[in-house]
């Protein structure tokens, strides 16, 4: 195929030429930022959380009034032995919180008293002696708390239980040589042991703000009994939590009606909690591939705009070519690589355009780098576009009967 | 001559179908993305109070010092500790404080669920300062600020809950076992994004139901439902009075000031503060203060999501390339013609007819894709709960101003987009066509 007269024949078309690389390279850069953010979205929202999501869900239970924390903490352990009740459920723990919650209690974790700056951020869990089994979490060294060690306290007292059971996350980031059991940890009201690690538990917090201490969770033996509430967290046998679910807020109204369970949100299974936690990086990936399909398809379909009306331009010059011995195939290699040409230029300005784009979103929105990986599998998808594109016209013009060459307009 | 041209221009779109459905689809999708994007984009940007924006201000204090305040910028909100001093000197026309608060309701039906009402403790200066609505009597006064005393007021739509819509003004309500005498009933209002309270993440949050005495509040430790956070130093506490004397910060304050002159020597009391402060031992750091207004204040803490600058964003360039795909296919569609074109011109047309002509096509094509850019804004509208939050997702209007925008987009960006092919079509040789090839 000579290439010579491709490009003398495109110099009488600069303008089509022109718009179709500019297409192809705007596009490039577009498909490949949006191709990328669904990247680190879907791999954002499929972080682990370390807890037996599809058997667990959530109650939200509010005090009507202020009752004392003394108060609080009874009713709360007549709740736990209501739901422990319920037909279909395994065990249940209270909490301050939950992993993928959003917000809750973070602290600053120090191995000294006097340490000014913090070794670590960590999320605070207040628990009892049911949370590890509750949520399914693996104890990888040391072990559970006991029954007896279990205390309450309110929000507002000093944080400095005797004991503390980490996240091997943390146990790795406090102590490097593997030796966190039986170590000292200071939180802001005092010493704690570590007695115990598991392997992974989520901060509840999946934003950016949180993203520096993710893994990193302190679980505490102590009912957090505050007027405001506190969440149940209930597993269930595989295949009751529907039936669990719908019998819980009855159970617990029907023993204490001086609480608020909101209609809305007071009672979520697990994957509620997920999808209500990841639903902005779920809606971007949904919109960024929208936008990707669409907008591949209006520059396939302007490709083949522009093609078709070339062909249609050069009828005459197609017909003399074969009635001078051209086969049909050359034909239609002529116009394949004509557009290979013209995508070839279009990617190139593309790969350029498309980092700058990258370049300006780190800058703005705590993107990350573009990987190459995404530029060459851009490159490579608007490539096979234009020769997918161009195909159609393309095998058009090869039908031209060499007899067009005879013929005036 | 005009209707002439729009009349050829018409009957020009029915010729080649093709190049011309694909022109309209590229035009509708391209302007119905930015629609929709943008849509959201004005609902989560917008001023929620234009016409004080720019008098009502958040002052700071740091309270951290440079080894613990994050890039070097003081806390988002106040402790009590400054903010009762900020309050007893009264140095602005008008300042509140205010920290959410959620209380449970009691329905006398036992039929009907108990629910959590959620609102503020603030001072009385709030309803002026935001220019709050009455349905139904006031907001209360500063007498019943230094009183303490157990005064509310409800907003229209939890007093339709509560009372049937009835006046309400004078009744009691129990909330969390203490009783409240109604002195207001708000008409609706919901400003948003919720300026007055960032820092409780509750820029989009479902409008406020109740509004009570901040010094109530405190003397009855109502604690707040929204965010406490106490940095890494400086006392906590750890009981209810050493936690409202120590460090932490969880109130948000606000001051009204009229002009320049009042905001330079807010500036100055801040500093006089801080200095105190310093003298007295609790800063050991220079006054580090912020003073800023509603609109600064929303752009620091990035009021505005990031999803929603990034697609639109991503949809303006779309748009873009739906244009550049446009002026291509014109380009065909107008050049296929020069033949036509050829002859009119010898014919006596001039170019500026050819011009008109053209341009009057070119603005059928675009009103064809802005209809059906409507369509898919439409469509669009319906699916942004996919996206957005729905808190966000509810904010988006297909009103009649974003109707009106997208016609006008639509026909503008495709007159533009035609006028270079117009431009090659005028420069057809009239002799060149008339030959035969």
């Amino acid at each position: 195929m000579q290439i010579k007269p491709i490009l003398s024949a495109l110099r009488r078309h600069k303008a089509g030429t022109f718009l179709i690389a500019m297409q192809i390279a705007l596009t490039l850069a577009i498909v490949c930022n949006a191709l990328f953010i669904i990247h680190q979205r879907v791999a954002h929202l499929s972080e682990p959380t370390g807890i037996d999501e599809p058997n667990l869900f959530v109650i939200k239970s509010e005090w009507v009034g202020a009752p004392g924390t003394e108060r609080v903490d009874a009713m709360i352990r007549e709740d736990l032995q209501v739901l422990r009740q319920l037909p279909g459920v395994q065990d249940v723990t209270p909490s301050n919180s939950y992993p993928l919650r959003g917000g809750g209690w973070d602290d600053a974790i120090r191995l000294k008293p006097d340490q000014t700056q913090d070794s670590s951020g960590a999320t605070i869990y207040f628990a009892d002696e049911h949370f590890i089994d509750t949520l399914g979490l693996k104890l990888v060294a040391g072990r559970n708390f006991r029954a007896d060690e279990i205390g309450h306290m309110d929000m507002r007292y000093k944080l400095a239980p005797p004991m503390v059971i980490v996240t091997k996350a943390l146990a790795d980031k406090l102590f490097p040589a593997g030796d966190a059991v039986g170590k000292t940890i200071y939180l802001v009201g005092g010493p704690a042991t570590i007695v115990g690690e598991v392997e992974l538990l989520q901060a509840q917090s999946v934003s950016q703000w949180a993203s520096a201490f993710a893994y990193r969770s302190v679980i505490i033996p102590e009912r957090l009994a505050i007027s405001l509430g506190s969440f149940y967290i209930v597993r269930t046998r595989p295949g009751q939590l529907d039936t669990a679910m719908r019998a819980a807020g009855k159970a617990l109204f029907a023993h204490n009606p001086r609480r608020v369970i909101n209609e809305d949100d007071g009672i979520l299974s697990f994957s509620e909690v997920r999808s209500r936690a990841y639903e902005s990086d779920r809606g971007m990936a949904i919109l960024m591939g929208v936008i990707s399909v669409v907008l591949l398809a209006v520059t396939a379909a302007g490709i083949v705009g522009l093609t078709s009306f070339w062909v249609g331009q050069r009828r005459r010059q197609i017909g003399v070519r074969r009635a001078l011995g051209a086969t049909r195939r050359d034909i239609l290699h002529y116009f394949m690589t004509e557009n290979l040409l013209i995508s070839g230029a279009g990617v190139v300005l593309g790969v350029v355009l498309a980092l700058v784009m990258n370049l300006w979103m780190v800058t703005h929105f705590e993107m990350h780098r573009l990987s190459l990986a995404y530029l060459v599998g851009g490159v490579v998808i608007l490539l096979l576009l234009g020769q997918g594109a161009v195909l159609a016209p393309a095998l058009r013009a090869s039908r031209v009967p060499p007899v067009e060459a005879t013929r005036s307009v | 001559m005009f209707i002439h041209n729009l009349r050829l221009g018409a009957a020009s779109l029915r010729r080649n179908v093709l190049l011309t459905a694909l022109m309209v689809m590229s035009i509708g999708f391209g302007v119905a993305a930015s629609m929709v994007t943008f849509a959201v984009f004005r609902a989560v940007s917008g001023d929620p109070i234009p016409q004080k924006s720019s008098t009502l201000f958040v002052p700071l204090i740091d309270n951290r010092g440079p080894e613990y305040n994050r890039h070097g910028e003081p806390p988002s909100a106040l402790t009590y500790t400054d903010a009762m001093a900020l309050m007893r000197a009264h140095k602005a026309a008008r300042q509140t404080m205010l920290f959410p608060v959620g209380l449970s309701v009691m329905p006398d039906d036992p039929h009907h669920m108990p629910f959590k009402a959620e609102g503020y403790a603030t001072y009385s200066d709030f309803f002026t300062m935001f220019d709050v609505p009455f349905q139904y009597g006031s907001g209360w006064g500063s007498a019943q600020d230094d009183a303490r005393e157990a005064v509310i007021v409800i907003s229209r739509a939890l007093n339709q809950k509560l009372f049937g819509g009835a006046n309400s003004v004078g009744r009691e309500i129990t909330l969390d076992d203490r009783h409240y005498r109604i002195v207001g009933v708000t008409d609706n209002w919901d400003p948003k994004p919720r300026f007055f309270d960032i820092f409780d993440d509750k820029l989009f949050a479902d409008p406020s139901q109740l509004y009570i005495p901040f010094t109530y509040a405190v003397a009855q430790h109502i604690d707040t439902y929204g965010n406490n956070n106490c940095g890494s130093v400086g006392k906590r506490g750890d009981s209810w009075d050493s936690w409202l004397q120590g460090e932490c910060v969880w109130i948000s304050p606000w001051v009204e000031l009229q002009d320049a002159a009042q905001v330079l020597a807010y500036r100055q009391f801040l500093d006089g503060y801080a200095r105190e402060q310093r003298d007295a031992g609790r800063f050991n750091w220079a006054p580090n203060n912020r003073l800023r207004d509603v609109r600064e204040w929303l752009d620091y803490q990035h009021a505005v999501p990031p999803e929603s600058r990034i697609s639109l964003t991503l949809s303006l360039g779309f748009l873009v390339i739906c244009l550049v795909n446009t002026v291509g296919l014109l380009l065909a569609k107008f050049m296929r013609r020069a033949p036509e074109i050829g002859v009119r011109r010898a014919l006596g047309a001039s170019r500026a007819d050819i011009y008109r002509q053209f341009l009057a096509e070119a603005a059928m094509v675009g009103l064809a894709g802005g209809v059906l850019g409507l369509a898919l804004t439409a469509t669009g509208m319906l699916g942004l709960g996919l996206v957005f939050q729905p808190q966000i997702a509810r904010l988006a209007q297909l009103d009649a101003s974003l109707v009106l925008l997208t016609m006008l987009v639509a026909i503008s960006a495709t007159v533009i987009a035609a006028f270079y092919p117009t431009w090659r079509a005028a420069q057809v040789q009239p002799a060149w066509q008339l030959k035969s090839n």
